[in-house]
């Protein structure tokens, strides 16, 4: 229980997917001028992590892992090691888990489709939802840390575009310069949130 | 047909990929702690988005628009796994600490942005040097934000002392907000001293 409270933390704090990973920066940086656009693209983007991490954690073990296939009973399959197809398997079930989403919302959830619906497109190239799958691989996850580990970097991600469209608003009115305005200006905040997120860092529980 | 030096200038410096369209920021950060291998992911990415314009280029009549996504992504996908087994295989190193980013190019936006915008209407040739020029952009920025980050924050420039011995190293450009503030400041010094054409609202 204790590491997946951490696995938790660290993923929405420390090693925050956006913040210390950059992963997402895309829709991060062209969705976060409207606070409610941010709020409903975040959502969507946590419930997509949520399913796609252990998703693939199944694909990558029963099915591409070195040995993976021993269930078959077969001894050549058994000896295969398909990690190769690591890529190609969990963007085309990224792909596909997105537009089933969509279609399951739009049938079951109407008043939520109206708004995510537009952004859940956006989420099959978000770098983000490919990323922790990978890093899921990386760090040799078991399926309930690979499910914590999807819905809390899910978190993560939503906390900071949410964060970044509310400052947005706030510096609506300001006085940047002009060669900084818009993106230049997105970059600087970003990089002051970050500082601030490196304060959670060492944050720990348990032994 | 447009120039082919044209083709590959604009979008070294007037159309940067990364400061002006604010195209595939995600996989540029990550990698440019040290030079060299931000230099690495440069050749992957290059290699993938000249390769990826050409195919899609030479398919696109008979790819079917409804399932052109897919279809461009299976194209690029494959040839990350290309770049991936040969740099696990050659420069297992490097791999190691590129870890999941050559994994992304597959999600980085220029890749998909170029084969949606360019690849689909032009001809091979033209979508070849397309995908050079803009691969030169993205590399230019990641190789300078690495050279700034690793020259100030480790003091050393590909591995070699390029500061006095007795600089300490700036901790800050070595973590992650350093790589957003010296992006923050290369955009404001592009759109001040090379883009004129500065439209944008906000």
């Amino acid at each position: 229980m204790e590491d997946l409270i951490n696995i938790c933390i660290n993923s929405i704090f420390v090693e925050n997917i956006l913040l210390a990973y950059f992963l997402g920066m895309c829709s991060y940086l062209a969705q976060s001028k409207k606070l409610e656009s941010a709020t409903g693209l975040g959502l969507a983007v946590i419930v997509v992590l949520t399913i796609s991490c252990p998703l693939n954690w199944a694909i990558k073990t029963y099915l591409l892992e070195g040995g993976a296939l021993a269930w078959t009973g077969n001894a050549t399959l058994a000896g295969m090691d398909l990690s190769f197809l690591n890529f190609i398997c969990f963007i085309a079930v990224i792909a596909s888990l997105v537009q089933i989403v969509e279609i399951v919302i739009d049938r079951f959830f109407p008043p939520l489709y109206t708004t995510l619906g537009i952004f859940l497109p956006l989420i099959t190239v978000n770098c983000a939802i490919l990323g922790a799958s990978l890093f899921m691989v990386e760090r040799d996850y078991t399926f309930t840390q690979s499910t914590v580990y999807g819905f809390s970097s899910g978190i993560g991600w939503a906390y900071a575009i949410m964060l970044l469209a509310a400052i947005r608003k706030k510096i609506r009115y300001s006085n940047v310069p002009e060669g900084l305005r818009g993106l230049g200006m997105a970059f600087l905040i970003t990089g002051l949130m970050a500082i601030g997120f490196l304060t959670f860092s060492g944050i720990k529980l348990g032994a | 047909m447009a120039s082919a030096k044209k083709i590959i200038k604009d979008p070294l410096f007037d159309n940067n990929p990364i400061t002006w369209q604010m195209l595939g920021i995600c996989s540029a950060l990550a990698v440019t702690t040290q030079v060299n291998t931000a230099m690495v992911m440069s050749v992957a990415l290059t290699f993938v988005l000249v390769l990826s314009n050409m195919t899609i280029s030479a398919l696109r009549t008979l790819i079917p628009t409804k399932i052109r996504m897919i279809v461009e992504l299976c194209v690029i996908a494959t040839l990350v796994i290309i770049a991936d087994q040969v740099l696990k295989a050659f420069m297992y190193d490097i791999s190691k600490q590129l870890s999941v980013f050559v994994g992304l190019i597959i999600t980085n936006c220029i890749v998909m942005g170029r084969a949606e915008a360019f690849a689909l209407q032009n001809n091979v040739r033209d979508s070849m040097l397309d995908g050079l020029g803009n691969a030169l952009g993205y590399s230019i920025i990641l190789v300078a934000v690495a050279a700034i980050r690793e020259w100030l924050g480790s003091g050393t420039l590909l591995g070699i002392q390029a500061m006095p011995a007795s600089y300490s190293g700036n901790l800050l450009m070595v973590l992650p907000p350093g790589a957003f503030i010296i992006i923050a400041l290369l955009i404001w010094a592009q759109r001040t001293f090379i883009s004129k054409t500065l439209r944008e609202d906000n």
